[in-house]
C-alpha cells in the first residue's frame, strides 16, 4: 500500500485504523439504540460508564498530553453539579442547566488557568487540590446547599422516570462522543502536533516556537469543561447533591487509575482504562475498602512497572494504532517493522512555527 | 485578641513540624510526596495503638514509632520514589498519590471510621496551661510543640551545614551527578534524607494526635497544611517553614473570627494570596502573567 519509492512515506492512518473507524461508528450506533433492549439498571450502569470515559479522557488530555498532573480535578466535577443546582433553582430547565453549568465551569477555568498554569509539576498538582478544598468550603456556605447535608435537583423529578433515564443515557452518550471527537480533532490537527511536542519535551517544544502556555491552557479549559459536563451528568443520574461526595478527591483517584492502567498519553488508553475501571467496579465495588486499597495499589504498581499502561504497551509491542492521532513515517527498508514510534514520529512535528 | 494571636503563633509550630519534612524532601529530591499527610496519620495511629493496647505513653511510643518511620522512609525512597523518579517528574506524583490512597484505606480497614486522639494518654498535659502576664493562658502542649518545631528546624539546619552527611545530602540535591564524581553515594544520601523526612513526619503525627483528633482520612488536610506552610515560607528554606506555619495559623485564626466556618477558608485564601504575590513578582510581573509567558522561570 505504501509508496514503492526510496523516500519515506508519511501516513496518517493504517488499514487497522480504517476498520477501527468503521467499528467506532457501529458501536456508537448500537449504543444509541441500546436503551430499547437494556434493563433500567443496565442503562444506569452504561450511563456511568460514559461518564467514566469522559473523566478518563479529560484527565488524560490534561496529564497525558499537557503534562499537567492535577489531583484537584474534582473541583470542576463538584462545581458544575453545584451550578446546575443553582441554575435549576433559578428556574432554568434542568436539562439545559446541566450543559449551561458545564459551560460556566469551562469559563471559570480560564481565569484560574492564568494563575495555576504557572505552577510546576507537584506544585500544580497540590495547588489544584487546595483550589478544590477551598471551593468545597465556599460551596458549603451557600444556604441552598445546606452545608454537608446537601440538596437535590428536584425539578428533574417532574419527568417520568423511564423517559428521564433514557434521556440522561443519550445525553451522556452524546456528550462522551462529542468530547472524544473534539479531543480527537484537536490531537489530529495542527494543535495536536504542538500538544505532542509539549508532551515529549516542553523546553524543546518552546525552543522551536510552540506556544506552550497557550496550548496547555486550551487543554486545561477543555478538561475543566469536560469534567464539568461529567459532574452535571452524574448529578442528573443521582439527583442528590452532597458537596462531600462531589468534591471528593476519590474522583481524581478514579481518573488517575483509569489513565494509568489504560495508558497515559494515548487516546485509546483512556477509553480502555475507563472500561477496565468500570468492570472492576462492577465486580469488586461491593467489597468497599479493599476495593479502594486495590485501586491505589494497582495505580502504584502500574506507575512503577508499566508506566505506559496497557494500551501504551500494546501499541509499543505491536505497532497497533486504532485511532491514530499522530503521523507515521514508514521507511521502505523497514516498511513492516517500524514498531518504534516515538523517535521517528517526532521528525514531522515541526510543521508548527 | 492578643491571646488568639499567641495561640495562632503556637499552632504555627505544628504546621512548621508537618511542613518541614515535605519541604526537606522537595529540596533534596525534587519530589512532592503526596502520601506525606497519610504517613503522619499512620504514625498517629501507631502511637494510639501502642497506647490503647499496651498502655505505652505516646512519648515512650515515639522511641518505637520514630525508628519505624525512618525505616519506612528508607524503603519508600529505595522501592518507590527512586524507581518512579526515573520515569520523569510526573510519575512520583502519581505513585505517591496511589500510596496515600492505599494507606488511608488500610487505616480505615484496620481502625474503622471513629475519630481518635492521643490526648487521653498524655495525662494532664493535654489541658494544662501556663498563665502569662496579661492573663493570657497558653497550653503547655502548644508551647512544647512550638519548642519542638524550633529545635527540629534548628537541628536540621545544623545537620545540613555542619556534618559530613548533611553536606553530602546538600551536594546530592544540588547536582547528583557531580556529587557522585566526588564520591558521594547519591542513593544513600537520598535514602537517608527520606528517613529523616519521615522521622519529622512521625513527630508531626504524634503532635497531631495529641493536640486534636484524627481519623483514617485525616491525611489529605495535613498534606494541604504542610504544602501551604512550605509554599508560604518559601520551599526549601527551613526557617521560612516556621514563618509559613505561623502565617498559615494566623490566617486561619483570622478566618475563624470573620466567619464560624472560616478557619480553613482563611488558611487557603492566605496561601493563594501569597502564591499570587510570588508568581507576580517572580521576574515576569503581572503583565507577564496575563501575556501568556512561553517559558517559566526555573
Amino acid at each position: 500500500m505504501s509508496a514503492v519509492s526510496t523516500s519515506p512515506a508519511i501516513e496518517r492512518g493504517t488499514a487497522t485504523s480504517r476498520i477501527a473507524a468503521i467499528a467506532v461508528a457501529v458501536i456508537i450506533a448500537l449504543l444509541a439504540i441500546a436503551p430499547h433492549f437494556l434493563s433500567a439498571g443496565a442503562v444506569d450502569r452504561m450511563t456511568a460508564l460514559f461518564i467514566y470515559v469522559i473523566l478518563a479522557a479529560m484527565w488524560n488530555a490534561l496529564a497525558g498530553f499537557g503534562g499537567l498532573v492535577s489531583v484537584g480535578q474534582q473541583v470542576f466535577f463538584g462545581l458544575s453539579a453545584y451550578f446546575a443546582i443553582r441554575l435549576a433553582d433559578a428556574g432554568l430547565n434542568p436539562f439545559l442547566a446541566l450543559f449551561a453549568s458545564g459551560l460556566i465551569v469551562g469559563a471559570v477555568s480560564w481565569p484560574l488557568s492564568l494563575f495555576m498554569l504557572r505552577l510546576r509539576n507537584g506544585e500544580f498538582a497540590i495547588g489544584m487540590w487546595v483550589i478544590a478544598a477551598l471551593t468545597h468550603l465556599l460551596v458549603n456556605l451557600d444556604r441552598l446547599v445546606q452545608g454537608e447535608t446537601g440538596t437535590s435537583l428536584i425539578s428533574l423529578n417532574a419527568y417520568d422516570a423511564g423517559a428521564r433515564r433514557a434521556a440522561i443515557y443519550w445525553l451522556a452518550l452524546a456528550s462522551m462522543t462529542a468530547l472524544l471527537a473534539i479531543l480527537f480533532g484537536l490531537l489530529r490537527g495542527s494543535t495536536g502536533a504542538a500538544i505532542r511536542a509539549i508532551r515529549d519535551n516542553e523546553d524543546a517544544a518552546a525552543s522551536v516556537g510552540v506556544r506552550v502556555t497557550g496550548t496547555k491552557r486550551l487543554l486545561f479549559v477543555l478538561a475543566a469543561f469536560g469534567i464539568g459536563i461529567a459532574g452535571a451528568l452524574w448529578l442528573a443520574t443521582s439527583i442528590t447533591f452532597q458537596p462531600k461526595t462531589y468534591f471528593n478527591v476519590q474522583w481524581t483517584a478514579y481518573m488517575i487509575f483509569m489513565v494509568l492502567v489504560g495508558g497515559i498519553g494515548t487516546f485509546e488508553g483512556a477509553i480502555l482504562g475507563a472500561l477496565v475501571f468500570f468492570l472492576i467496579e462492577t465486580w469488586f465495588g461491593g467489597t468497599g475498602v479493599w476495593y479502594l486499597v486495590g485501586l491505589g495499589a494497582t495505580a502504584v504498581l502500574f506507575s512503577l512497572f508499566l508506566p505506559r499502561g496497557l494500551w501504551g504497551t500494546i501499541e509499543e509491542r505491536f505497532g497497533l494504532r486504532l485511532l491514530p492521532v499522530g503521523y507515521r513515517v514508514r521507511f521502505p527498508a523497514t516498511a513492516d517493522g517500524d514498531a518504534t514510534p516515538s523517535p521517528q514520529q517526532t521528525t514531522p512535528y515541526r510543521e508548527k512555527a | 485578641m492578643s491571646n488568639q494571636i499567641i495561640q495562632g503563633i503556637l499552632l504555627g509550630g505544628y504546621y512548621a513540624l508537618i511542613a518541614c519534612g515535605l519541604s526537606f524532601m522537595f529540596s533534596v529530591m525534587r519530589i512532592i510526596n503526596l502520601a506525606h499527610g497519610s504517613l503522619a496519620v499512620f504514625a498517629a495511629f501507631a502511637l494510639w495503638w501502642l497506647a490503647s493496647r499496651f498502655h505505652i505513653s505516646p512519648f515512650v511510643g515515639l522511641l518505637i514509632v520514630l525508628p519505624l518511620m525512618a525505616a519506612i522512609g528508607w524503603a519508600l525512597q529505595r522501592f518507590l520514589l527512586e524507581r518512579s523518579a526515573r520515569g520523569g517528574a510526573l510519575l512520583p506524583i502519581l505513585t505517591t498519590f496511589g500510596l496515600a490512597i492505599v494507606i488511608d484505606n488500610l487505616l480505615f480497614e484496620q481502625f474503622g471510621a471513629d475519630t481518635r486522639s492521643l490526648a487521653p494518654y498524655i495525662g494532664s498535659l493535654s489541658y494544662d496551661s501556663w498563665e502569662w502576664p496579661g492573663s493570657i493562658y497558653v497550653g503547655k502542649l502548644a508551647v512544647i510543640m512550638f519548642a519542638a518545631a524550633v529545635i527540629l528546624l534548628g537541628g536540621l539546619q545544623l545537620f545540613l551545614t555542619r556534618t559530613r552527611l548533611g553536606r553530602s545530602i546538600r551536594a546530592t540535591s544540588e547536582d547528583p551527578d557531580t556529587a557522585g564524581l566526588v564520591g558521594v553515594d547519591a542513593h544513600r544520601a537520598n535514602a537517608i534524607a527520606a528517613s529523616i523526612a519521615m522521622v519529622t513526619v512521625g513527630l508531626a503525627g504524634a503532635f497531631l494526635g495529641m493536640r486534636a483528633t484524627f481519623d483514617p482520612y485525616a491525611g489529605a488536610p495535613q498534606l494541604l497544611f504542610a504544602f501551604e506552610a512550605a509554599v508560604i515560607g518559601g520551599a526549601g528554606s527551613l526557617w521560612g517553614t516556621l514563618i509559613g506555619g505561623i502565617v498559615l495559623a494566623l490566617a486561619q485564626t483570622l478566618g475563624a473570627q470573620v466567619h464560624p466556618q472560616g478557619f480553613l477558608i482563611g488558611g487557603h485564601v492566605a496561601f493563594l494570596i501569597v502564591l499570587f504575590i510570588r508568581l507576580s513578582t517572580s521576574g515576569l510581573g503581572l503583565r507577564g502573567l496575563l501575556r501568556l509567558p512561553t517559558r517559566k522561570p526555573t
